[in-house]
């Protein structure tokens, strides 16, 4: 079956729904998902957006330029960050003009608290820069935006899952989706494909990601022979519910919340004295495992406290509502009163599918665009995150690029024709599904997922060496081999949810791979990327970005430069 | 602890008729029902088919009928639902196939009611001021996650599949109640129609299905309020 459209959204969180309502008006646009819209990971993010609005104090988009570039460790590209904090503060109005119910001061402006990272005159203390509706800020954008996109009419494809990527004599053609409802494959053939697929923490045994968040989108660009930015990058957000990895976000810090170790000391001040618990996240994540490396995780064990005893409970039930019920659901334990466990959990994504500032994909170390192809959020790496993303940036980040998406394509499909198809675009995709369903092996796809997992979280997370990364490329030729060999038991047509899982896999194994190789190759420590052996930043030789082509021999990396305006890069210190 | 879950199944490209999957194993008293339900699919049965996604109750993609009531099955511990549990799709909707149901009748009373923000004013230069008072007057219904739960607890509508129903009701609150909305007499209308708000028969079902804690049947008492003092 084929579709025809002006513009494809691929992914319907905050990124894409925010391109589809710019290209509403436009043409005939439609948005694919796997998902229902408001069930998409964006509705997860909890403490805020960032934007110098000075609702409470003196601000500047300037002030937030430079934490975003100090807070990436001088990887993100600083023409693209300008853009990001700059647009930030008209973005935050438009959303309280499409009606998002932001937490207003008592004057009834937008309310906002202070965030890791974030300081006033160039990081002499914290400042309150995150726009923020409670501890559901993500819920209130990704609502906001699906019923703007309900009132401008954008075309909803629920449930169908991007399998392929078509490319035609240079320029991109659309997608070949499966219709999870019926099990066909539809084919949409389009002059501009925005892919806004979110992250990929699912590599991750600990995640704050939602089971959806297996990379699909880079993936599927990947494989069609396009770079990633930057993979070797990964965040691991300090507190995540032992165990389970569920977030609680950075605003209970902003509120006010302490982290202890086993002697109930609050050890950031050793790690950075000047903003202590609101340090960027690598540094409170390192400060984590490290305080666990010597003895004094909680009786021994791999995690530390989180300290909200103090903040009452009306701070709890006003402004941390959600994280408080998480915290009574799922450890049993009155945040009022105790201490929380929490350790760190993978989160995001710094690195993705490479763009320009109108979110156009470049294809290689010279920026040549891919035409009528974008990409926005978390899939995408433009980059404002460099080597460490801030909180509240990514919300920032999936409206302004998002939005920098969309109107691009909106020109672009005023100024082109339908490129041509192929006469057999779904061939590929039909190969996949049919190698899939067909299979005889043996090898559960859960067993092999799990040793992913565990594997990357031991081998590839917080900290890395030569000796873990080497045995994690081992460990990936092993799981390659076992994934060759999965075993399938529905091999129905309608809703076939153990075919989209174990698709869904071999799309966690390849960013693996290429996570690995980039962070192999990346000797030198530098935000989220840190080696062990090769402990310090090293500008002379590294300040440049990965990227990490899928051939057929494997992963073959490339590199090109950081782009630097207003900051020259520094020691960091907090 | 030893877990015995029993899940209703239905898969239309073989079963002429639900039946009844009994599935036994060892699992942690703290482990949500969502692990549990996945603990089947990934080592028991791997055809088992439910939707879920963010795994901490905020996507509401896995509401379903546990033990008789309904729910989110990761906001729900296997302690608290004991060690013999019942999982059926919610009622109501059409099954699709095992737990997974049709919500597009679902979505499609969300969309009745114009769930977004009506404005004729011209737009401030900056946010548009509202008092933390206006704003708590709402807050309740900004919640919703449409998961379906309330909707489908609800006897008004199993008897009459046309009613509106709480979650749409609670969407338009949340409009009605805004005090940056201009949309409220289009909205008011639609309440008061005949499959409107009227038939809800405050039986709070709604409200104890709520995963969210929203008080539903209060919002849907504020709404006709709302109506009954509306201005001719």
């Amino acid at each position: 079956m084929v579709h025809r459209y002006d513009a494809l959204i691929i992914g319907a969180g905050g990124a894409g729904l925010m391109a589809a309502l710019q290209l509403s008006s436009h043409g005939r646009v439609a948005a694919i998902s796997k998902l229902y819209p408001t069930r998409s990971h964006t509705g997860a993010a909890q403490g805020g957006i960032g934007a110098a609005l000075g609702n409470h104090e003196e601000d500047h988009w300037e002030w937030h330029m430079f934490d975003t570039v100090k807070g990436s460790d001088y990887l993100a590209d600083q023409d693209a960050v300008e853009i990001l904090c700059r647009e930030a503060i008209e973005t935050v109005y438009d959303l309280e003009h499409w009606g998002l119910p932001f937490s207003r001061t008592p004057e009834g402006k937008i309310a906002q608290r202070p965030f890791g990272g974030h300081t006033r005159e160039f990081g002499k203390a914290p400042v309150r820069r995150s726009c923020y509706a409670a501890d559901r800020t993500g819920h209130m954008i990704l609502q906001t935006m699906y019923q703007q996109c309900l009132k401008n009419q954008v075309h909803f494809y629920d449930e169908y899952h991007v399998l392929d990527l078509l490319i035609e004599q240079g320029r991109c053609a659309g997608v070949v989706a499966l219709c999870l409802a019926t099990g066909e494959l539809h084919t949409f053939h389009a002059k501009a494909v925005v892919f806004a697929t979110g992250g990929c923490g699912r590599m991750f045994s600990v995640t704050s990601n939602a089971h959806a968040l297996t990379g699909d989108g880079m993936g599927v660009v990947l494989r069609r022979g396009i770079p990633l930015e930057d993979m070797e990058f990964f965040q691991f957000h300090p507190t995540g519910i032992y165990k389970m990895g569920i977030l609680l976000s950075e605003a209970a810090r902003g509120e006010g919340s302490v982290l202890r170790n086993k002697n109930g000391e609050r050890f950031m001040e050793r790690y950075a004295p000047t903003l202590l618990d609101l340090a960027p996240r690598d540094m409170v994540s390192r400060a984590i495992y490290r305080e666990i490396r010597e003895g004094r995780g909680i009786g021994g064990k791999n995690y530390v406290h989180l300290d909200m005893t103090h903040l009452g409970r009306e701070v709890l039930d006003m402004k941390l509502p959600d994280i408080t019920d998480f915290v009574r659901t799922y450890l049993g334990i009155e945040p009022a009163k105790e201490l929380i466990p929490v350790q760190p959990t993978a989160h995001y994504a710094m690195g993705g599918i490479p763009t320009d500032n109108d979110g156009r994909v470049v294809i290689d170390e010279k920026h040549t665009p891919l035409p009528g192809l974008y990409a926005a959020g978390e899939t995408a790496c433009v980059s404002v995150h460099g080597a460490n993303r801030l909180g509240t940036n990514s919300l920032v980040d999936i409206l302004v690029f998002g939005r920098r998406s969309g109107r691009h394509a909106a020109r672009f499909i005023k100024e082109n024709d339908l490129p041509p198809l192929s006469a057999k675009p779904e061939e590929r995709s039909r190969e996949i599904i049919a190698r899939l369903l067909s299979s005889q092996g043996q090898e559960r796809g859960a067993d092999i997922r799990e040793s992913l997992q565990n594997e990357m979280m031991d081998k590839a997370s917080v900290f890395r060496d030569a000796g873990t990364l080497m045995a994690m490329r081992e460990k990936l030729k092993e799981i390659r081999d076992r994934y060759a060999n999965v075993k399938i038991e529905d091999r129905g047509a309608k809703y076939n949810t153990q075919l989209l899982e174990i698709f869904e896999l071999g799309i966690l194994i390849d960013l693996a791979d290429v996570l690995v190789e980039g962070a192999l190759a990346r000797q030198e420590s530098r935000g989220a990327h840190s080696r062990e052996d090769f402990p310090k930043r090293d500008d002379a030789n590294f300040l440049k970005h990965t990227l990490a082509y899928l051939g057929p021999r494997g992963i073959q990396l490339a590199y090109k430069p950081v782009t630097v305006t207003r900051f020259e890069p520094k020691e960091r210190k907090y | 602890m030893q877990m015995t879950l029993k899940i209703r199944r239905f898969n239309p490209e073989k079963d002429a008729e639900p039946w009844w999957g009994e599935y036994q194993f060892e699992a942690e008293p703290t482990d949500r029902l969502l692990d549990a339900l996945n603990h089947v699919k990934w080592y028991l049965d791997g055809t088992l088919t439910y939707r879920r996604s963010c795994a901490h109750g905020v996507c509401g993609s896995d509401a379903m009928l546990i033990n008789g009531r309904n729910g989110l099955a990761c906001k729900l511990l296997l302690k608290n639902l004991g060690s013999r549990i019942t999982v059926e799709p919610m009622r109501g909707f059409r099954v699709i196939k095992d737990l997974l149901v049709d919500m597009e009748f679902f979505f499609d009373k969300y969309r009745a009611i114009k769930p977004y923000l009506i404005t004729n004013s011209p737009e401030p230069d900056q946010e548009r001021l509202q008092s933390p008072e206006d704003r708590e007057k709402f807050d309740d219904t900004t919640k919703c996650i449409l998961c379906g739960a309330c909707t489908t607890a609800c006897p008004s509508f199993w008897a009459n599949p046309d009613y509106v129903g709480p979650a749409a009701i609670v969407n338009a609150h949340r409009f009605i109640f805004d005090s940056r909305d201009e949309g409220k007499e289009e909205r008011l209308d639609i309440m008061n129609s005949t499959e409107g708000v009227w038939r809800c028969r405050t039986i709070f079902n709604c409200v104890e299905a709520c995963p969210r804690g929203i008080n539903v049947t209060r919002a849907i008492g504020e709404v006709k309020k709302a109506l009954l003092f509306r201005k001719a």
